[in-house]
């Protein structure tokens, strides 16, 4: 027998899901114990900020919200791999990714609470997108952004984010396609939570792994432990640095959990069951870090609790700044329509005016 | 000075803008080494380089996202869809994110592409080669829909689709790609958009169309003529934005209308004109407003399509109607 092609798909995982190194050598920013109690201090504002949202939710004061929580490693994880100048194209739950880049909790508030404004990032990089509801659809734009920046020959890399669903998506697949076609510096992170909304993993692909995926286009893959943030950095910066040097792009599949419903509007009892949470929550990555951490001597309970007790102030400073904006007025839905007001469209604006002053 | 054809405006147009403009990129399949497959893109890539006159993977979704992405990071992507029928794929993208971009980011992120399509009926080619669909795009806010009738406007506009800041659907009547030739100044003069062009003054009614229809309009209006009646032709080029001002202002003078274009009657872009015809110039009318259209089928296979492609006689016979109706 000949064979036409062979793969495999390598396997990355340093902390074990009790917090316990596995013996392989550690990378060189995981030696750097204070950077990585600021990575553990992120997943848990992450966290805190998450809980947060959830609460607003309830309450009435937020819209649909697609919360983040047990994505934490693998958010900080791929956000905090970036440089400043990469670009990042995310879907609508990658909190922690979004926070280190400088997403405010504001913004978010200010985008799932109904106003576009959330959208006009003023800390994080312009040229990071929007959320994207569109399943998928962001994968191309970040195959496009890459495009651009190997035209411009910019040393710089475009990341995407998308799930286990949306790796099913023609877009995904499209993306990768052409990165590998055209050695595009293209990062696609797959953020596998197990579900698509109530569609388990296993309906969604024969693969045996989705990191694989990659492999039919060309691409570097890997499987992470997506619940441990030292494997899914590294994969990150060993796909930026071959990104960034003209070796093309990665597909990473960092495998996780999505331990809460899959948004505020929905109730994952319907379609899963208790046990498999329960078990899903022995591998949760904020312990999992913190228990590293504590056994390195730079993390404890009073540390812990003072830290926890800022991102409760620095939250119910973001959360009032959201609950004190105000709307826009009514026009502002033909104001950035176009880079003018069309002539075609004033009337109508001015129908809107009018109707806005008598409100 | 040379005469050119439509597709060859087309390429001097993308030629002009690409030297003067590094950031102009060509993309689609076929694009690159071929010039297209009606030779749009003809001899692109030897001045500019594989670069910039990006062949593609055969997929439209994927040249519609990378068009995109490309222009949030500010290139400005030309994007070619092979015929206006393959262009359902690259819809989500356009809909989704490109006419929405600017709107959904308040302006921090916008999207200065186009999308050119051969677009239309009358070349005797394969199914889906045909297809009259820019009213699928006039309903999408944030767009604009351009269609060009001339050499001498498909140069002029595609020069300000590709500066105007915001993504164009570019839809290029096939049917007359190759039909006449026109002195075209390699100027870099754009027409401008979302204005109407009047092409024939007339006082007795006006016929308003687009694209391919143009021509049979002109023809119409000479027959008209001979039997003494005196027809004005508008050339919608700019669908949406609309400037109706030019219409209502034709249309006051002449209180007759009759709108001319090659898609399905109902809900075509035809219909909104004779609805903002009846709520702003309704006194001013003399004679129903006229609709000359496809029909509500889909275009017919080629040996039946010239049935159903608007004619000259019955453009004539509409005009006719309006006379006769008052």
């Amino acid at each position: 027998m000949s064979i036409a092609a062979k793969f495999e798909i390598e396997y990355l995982q340093y902390l074990d899901q009790d917090g316990k190194e596995t013996g392989k050598e550690m990378p060189a920013f995981a030696k750097d114990l204070d950077h990585m109690v600021e990575l553990y201090k992120l997943m848990v504002s992450t966290r805190v900020f998450d809980a947060k949202s959830i609460a607003l939710q309830r309450t009435g004061k937020l819209g649909t919200y697609a919360s983040c929580l047990g994505h934490e490693a693998a958010h900080v994880g791929i956000g905090s791999a970036m440089r400043r100048e990469d670009s990042l194209a995310v879907s609508y739950r990658e909190y922690g990714a979004q926070l280190y880049r400088g997403v405010k909790p504001r913004e978010v508030y200010t985008y799932w609470g109904g106003d576009e404004r959330g959208n006009d990032f003023q800390d994080a990089p312009a040229h990071d997108f929007a959320w994207c509801v569109p399943i998928g659809t962001q994968c191309l734009h970040a195959a496009g952004s890459a495009l651009a920046f190997k035209i411009r020959k910019e040393p710089r890399v475009a990341v995407c984010t998308i799930g286990d669903g949306g790796s099913s998506k023609g877009d995904f697949y499209g993306a990768i396609n052409v990165a590998g076609a055209q050695q595009l510096p293209l990062v696609a992170v797959i953020v596998n939570n197990q579900w698509a909304i109530s569609v388990p993993r296993r309906i969604q692909s024969g693969s045996g792994t989705l990191a694989q995926k990659g492999i039919a286009a060309g691409l570097f893959c890997i499987q992470v432990d997506g619940n441990d943030i030292i494997a899914v950095r590294k994969a990150m910066e060993d796909a930026l640095e071959r990104a960034r040097s003209g070796q093309g792009g990665t597909v990473i599949e960092a495998v996780t959990y999505r331990l809460g419903d899959h948004t505020t509007a929905d109730d994952a009892r319907r379609y899963r069951g208790e046990q498999e949470v329960k078990d899903a929550w022995e591998r949760d990555p904020v312990p999992r870090l913190r228990k590293w951490l504590e056994a390195k001597g730079k993390w404890d309970d009073a540390k812990e609790e003072a830290w926890k007790a800022e991102c409760d102030d620095w939250m119910d400073n973001e959360v009032n700044a959201y609950l004190e904006t105000k709307n826009q007025p009514a026009t502002a839905m033909f104001d950035y329509l176009y880079a003018e007001v069309p002539a075609d469209l004033e009337a109508q604006r001015e129908l809107v005016a009018s109707l806005d002053r008598k409100s | 000075m040379a005469q050119i054809t439509l597709i060859e405006a087309v390429t001097q147009a993308l030629a002009y803008e690409m030297r003067n403009d590094d950031s102009v990129v060509v993309l689609g399949e076929d694009v690159g080494v071929n010039g297209g497959v009606f030779r749009a893109t003809q001899g692109l890539q030897e001045q500019f380089g594989e670069e910039r006159v990006i062949d593609t993977p055969l997929d439209e979704g994927t040249i519609a996202g990378l068009t995109i992405g490309l222009a949030v990071q500010g290139m400005k992507p030309v994007a070619e869809a092979q015929f206006e029928g393959f262009i359902y794929p690259m819809m989500e993208h356009i809909a989704c994110h490109a006419a929405r971009m600017r709107n959904r980011t308040r302006g921090r992120m916008t999207v200065p592409a186009v999308w050119r399509a051969p677009w239309g009926g009358g070349i005797r080619a394969p199914e889906h080669h045909s297809e009259a669909n820019e009213h699928l795009f006039t309903n999408i806010p944030g767009l604009r829909v351009v269609m060009p009738s001339s050499p001498a406007r498909a140069y002029g506009l595609l020069l300000a689709a590709i500066r105007d800041p915001d993504p164009v659907i570019f839809f290029e009547p096939k049917r007359i790609y190759r039909q006449y030739k026109e002195e075209v100044p390699d100027d870099g003069e754009a027409l401008p958009l979302d204005v109407c062009f009047v092409l024939r003054d007339g006082t007795d009614v006006t016929l308003v169309t687009w694209g391919a229809q143009v021509k049979e309009c002109l023809e119409a209006a000479d027959e008209l003529a001979q039997q003494g009646i005196s027809a004005e032709v508008i050339d919608v080029a700019t669908l949406t934005p609309l400037d109706f001002d030019t219409i209502a202002e034709s249309v006051t003078k002449t209180g007759r209308c009759v709108i001319v274009h090659e898609a399905p009657k109902t809900a075509g872009f035809g219909a909104e004109i004779a609805a903002r015809l009846s709520e702003e110039c309704l006194y001013s009318l003399l004679a129903p407003v006229e609709r000359v259209t496809g029909f509500d089928t889909h275009i017919p296979l080629f040996r039946l399509e010239m049935k159903y492609l608007p004619s000259v006689e019955r453009i004539v016979e509409a005009a006719q109607r309006t006379l006769a109706a008052s």
